[in-house]
């Protein structure tokens, strides 16, 4: 039965070393894109990929990834959540590849949320 | 969904919510008798007899998020509208099979699509889960297990995405050398 070949284990365990020794203690920022049936449909692991190479591309050690299922709001996904620990966790809805380089940028690297892609600010207005 | 490892990776977060240790994706593609079938199987903590039924009929779910589950259903159609047959079978306790077949050639078969992306989405999602992933073609067969990989690697946990980066592009090599 062919399995990952030891040399393959081996390639995959030196760039693991390599990277780890670049780490740096916890998470600052964890990034969940959720992918419930809902979110699968619309695309969220192509989100969930694109914010990988972005992480990748940063070469931040710092940012914890995670997917989750469906959060309740199917007609708004693909939808991702970032949190900057020690802030509120902010979701992002109707997400594109676009959109994700710009939330990872600013929000992610720089710390500042990206209002227009947020699903809500603020309070519901009262009529 | 446009391609099968969107389904598997629907399917495969079930086995994950329902408590799984351990997920077999099994695929198995054979040309000559022109099948394709896809085997997922948990030891998570099953589902009993009247929830089966429900369960392939779209307006069932077993979750609360919200009411309707189309996992199940969407997976049976994908199988059924290319002369396949779509089962699942279960056990309370014991686990949850599901199992679907596909005319290999018919026109309606959606594409396997990007596997590699399905095992990284799992392995982030999954908290305890071991995942065993088999796939044959014609004779020819890859396995990649992340009990294995964690042995190796010497680490509780995969959760890197460096090395998730770099797993997905060896994964994405290894099933393309099955063609």
């Amino acid at each position: 039965m062919a399995k990952l070949k030891i040399e393959d284990l081996e390639k995959i365990t030196e760039e693991f070393k390599r990277k780890m020794t670049l780490r740096e203690g916890a998470g600052r920022v964890k990034i969940t894109v959720h992918l419930g049936t809902c979110g699968i449909a619309a695309g969220a692991r192509k989100i969930m990929n694109s914010f990988m190479e972005e992480i990748e591309k940063s070469k931040a050690t710092d940012i914890i990834m995670t997917t989750s299922g469906c959060a309740g709001l199917c007609s708004r996904e693909p939808m991702a959540t970032v949190e900057v620990i020690g802030n509120a966790p902010i979701k992002y809805v109707d997400l594109t590849i676009d959109k994700v380089k710009i939330i990872f940028d600013k929000h992610v690297m720089k710390g500042a949320f990206v209002q227009e892609y947020a699903l809500s600010v603020g309070s519901e207005k009262i009529q | 969904m446009d391609d099968l490892s969107l389904y598997i990776l629907d399917i495969s977060e079930n086995c994950i919510d329902a408590g799984a240790k351990n997920i077999e994706i099994i695929i198995n593609e054979d040309t000559k008798k022109d099948i394709l079938i896809i085997e997922i199987n948990d030891d998570g903590k099953g589902i009993d007899e009247d929830m089966i039924k429900l369960i392939q009929n779209p307006f069932t779910t077993s979750r609360t998020t919200r009411k309707v589950g189309l996992g199940i259903p969407f997976f049976k159609e994908a199988a059924e509208s290319c002369e396949g047959k779509f089962s699942i079978s279960s056990a309370k306790g014991i686990g949850t099979k599901v199992k679907a077949t596909f005319k290999h050639s018919h026109i309606d078969r959606k594409p396997m699509g990007d596997i590699a992306e399905t095992l990284i989405a799992l392995i982030l999602r999954a908290e305890k889960t071991e995942i065993l992933y088999y796939h044959k073609r014609n004779g020819k067969d890859f396995t990649f297990r992340t009990k294995d990989l964690k042995l190796q690697l010497k680490v509780k946990d995969l959760k890197q995405v460096m090395l998730l980066n770099s797993l997905k592009k060896i994964v994405k090599q290894k099933i393309s050398e099955l063609q």
